[in-house]
């Protein structure tokens, strides 16, 4: 069969879209291996950029490594109970408290930073620690976490299952841990990943919070791309794809299990 | 073990009165049914013994000797099973079964020998390992039941179990589970809107409507001696003969009936299987509907009173929408009934 003008007409916008969107990410990553980028590809290519950018920003890496962790550690502690208490008690005030929640959401990550550094700014051994970036990503990333949780727990009898397990003999926390927990897994599992994810790739707000000091991966590359030679900023670009995109793909993986558990 | 239920009502936060003032008692190793229409107040009920809904103040609920009404849930020793079944999608069927032994401490050795006997028990022995994601509505059900009376419940309580399956493999479960609570011989409150199923599970059924308890016995009293025009209605269906009584006789639109010398006051009932056809018959009515039903037609009548009689008629042969027939119905078949408010419907 010939294929059509329209077809061909079709896989002609899909391609040049894709080039559009991918010639540039793959010069960024070429550059990143160039040896000089302003006499191209012939100066040859080399692994330096990398060694460079690891020397140069190993600590924004780790750092950012390090507040993603924490971040879903206390998204976990505060957003699976929250999410919880909210399918639980379903009711006016719930929707309320949710759409609180979800407010960052909304507002700027610049007007979130502001506002944080407003009210604690003052403290100067909080205003200075990794942990004022972090009290940022948590409020930034919580209602990901809240909501893909609790988007789970709707979609089950929750309620009956607690009341089974309770004529069984399971006390509340019991119930909490062998019952609610376990069932509401592929949700915490996507907003886990969705919080890391978030968090190794928040700028706004962290550029705000940040001080010299305590650069996150994403505040290293803006700075490199400010002070540093084209080359390092490209190769660093790359650091942050590698480090990124599995964490993408994998969050795609786990949002799309824990829909089709919900639907 | 004993239940006794003393004065146990449920007012809601809204107002409604879910559960007026009932007290009962249920013997050991009794089989009881609440039967009752949708907001009757039967699942209140039972949800007030199993400890999931407190009653209101005054009201009092003993398991034997000990009075449980403010005793949790997880502590009263309860098994239940409820209508959707509730089991938890995260374990096997032998992870469902052993779940209340494990939270209750009891020994691995103990917990596997105790869910072997049970899945035994409910026929569930090749389904041990599977996920119970993927059983069928009546496997789903008997694992239920499973999970429930593993810990030794002192008491069962099943909440509509067989509502959710479909009506063919209702019937034949109807059956098994009335024999598998008969094994168990544990005290057992049973849930449902079906009188068939509460007349062939229960040693006894307590009818109920409107959050109060209307009439309580044996499957054959309720049907024999209804207590009143509900109870009559919801158990066999009896339906009212609309006419004048005058002494010794029931004068109708279709005919006139004569009526025992020691027939008592109220409004005069009648079942569908009690009303004969007879070409010698004292009534008269049309025929308004056919159908055939499972070895017999079902007559819906028009004439011999205001509203429609169903008659059950076994012959092979069935008369035509629009004939005139003639009736029978013996006078010992009359049910004279009385509302509670004086009312004669």
């Amino acid at each position: 069969m010939r294929p059509s003008p329209s077809w061909l007409l079709q896989l002609a916008v899909t391609l040049l879209t894709a080039a559009f969107l991918i010639i540039p990410a793959l010069q960024s990553i070429l550059a990143g291996f160039t040896s000089n980028y302003f006499r191209g590809l012939s100066s040859g290519l080399t692994l330096k950029w990398l060694g460079e950018v690891w020397d140069l920003y190993a600590h924004s890496i780790f750092l950012s490594l390090w507040l993603a962790a924490a971040c879903l550690f206390f998204t976990l502690v505060i957003g699976v109970p929250a999410a919880y208490a909210l399918a639980r008690n379903p009711g006016r005030l719930s929707r309320v408290l949710e759409e609180f929640i979800s407010l960052p959401l909304a507002v700027p990550g610049l007007a979130l930073a502001l506002a944080l550094l407003q009210l604690y700014g003052s403290m100067s051994g909080f205003r200075t620690s990794w942990a004022f970036i972090l009290v940022g990503h948590v409020l930034y990333t919580l209602p990901f976490m809240v909501r893909a949780v609790l988007a789970v727990l709707l979609a089950m009898d929750l309620k009956t299952l607690e009341e089974g397990a309770a004529t069984l003999g399971a006390a509340p926390w019991t119930r909490f841990r062998t019952v609610v927990v376990p069932n509401a897994l592929p949700g915490i599992l996507a907003g886990a990943l969705t919080v890391v994810t978030l968090s190794i790739g928040e700028f706004n707000l962290t550029w705000m919070l940040h001080t010299p000091y305590l650069k996150t991966l994403p505040v290293g590359l803006a700075d490199s791309y400010a002070s540093m030679r084209l080359e390092i900023a490209s190769a660093y670009t790359l650091v942050f794809f590698v480090m990124i995109v599995p964490l993408l793909v994998a969050m795609q993986w786990a949002s799309d299990r824990a829909r089709r558990i919900t639907q | 073990m004993t239940l006794i239920i003393k004065n146990a009502s449920k007012t809601f936060a809204d107002g409604t009165h879910a559960l007026r003032p009932t007290s009962l008692t249920v013997g050991p190793g009794e089989i009881l049914s609440l039967l009752g229409p949708s907001g009757c107040g039967k699942t209140t009920l039972l949800r007030i013994i199993a400890g999931l809904e407190r009653p209101d103040p005054g009201g009092e609920i003993r398991f034997g000797n000990e009075d449980v009404t403010r005793l949790a849930v997880e502590r009263r020793n309860v098994g239940m099973v409820f209508q959707s079944y509730a089991l938890f999608p995260n374990m096997s069927v032998r992870g469902n079964v052993a779940y209340g032994l494990k939270v209750r401490k009891v020994s691995k050795a103990e917990q596997t020998r105790r869910v072997d006997e049970v899945l035994a028990l409910c026929h569930l022995t090749d389904y041990a390992n599977r996920p119970v994601t993927v059983l069928s509505g009546g496997q789903r059900q008997r694992v239920a039941l499973a999970r429930a009376v593993a810990p030794r419940p002192r008491i069962l309580l099943l909440d509509e179990p067989l509502s959710a399956l479909d009506a063919a493999l209702r019937d034949s479960l109807r059956d098994e589970l009335a024999a598998m609570l008969r094994q168990f011989q544990i005290t057992a409150v049973f849930v449902t809107h079906d009188q068939v199923e509460a007349m062939s599970i229960a040693d006894r059924v307590a009818v109920m409507s409107k959050g109060t308890l209307q009439q309580i016995g044996k499957p054959e009293e309720l049907y024999r001696n209804p207590a009143s025009p509900f109870v009559a209605r919801f158990v066999g269906n009896a339906m009212p003969m609309m006419g004048q009584r005058e002494p010794g006789r029931l004068i109708l639109k279709g005919g006139e009936l004569t009526l025992p010398n020691d027939a008592q006051p109220g409004q005069a009932f009648v079942r569908a299987e009690n009303i004969h056809l007879d070409p010698e018959g004292a009534l008269r009515g049309t025929i308004e509907t056919v159908s055939f039903s499972v070895g017999h037609y079902r007559l819906g009548i028009r004439d011999v009173t205001d509203d429609i009689l169903i008659a059950t008629h076994p012959g092979r042969q069935a008369p035509r929408p629009g004939d005139t027939v003639r009736l029978r119905i013996a006078a010992d078949d009359l049910l004279f009934l009385v509302d509670k408010n004086g009312q004669t419907t």
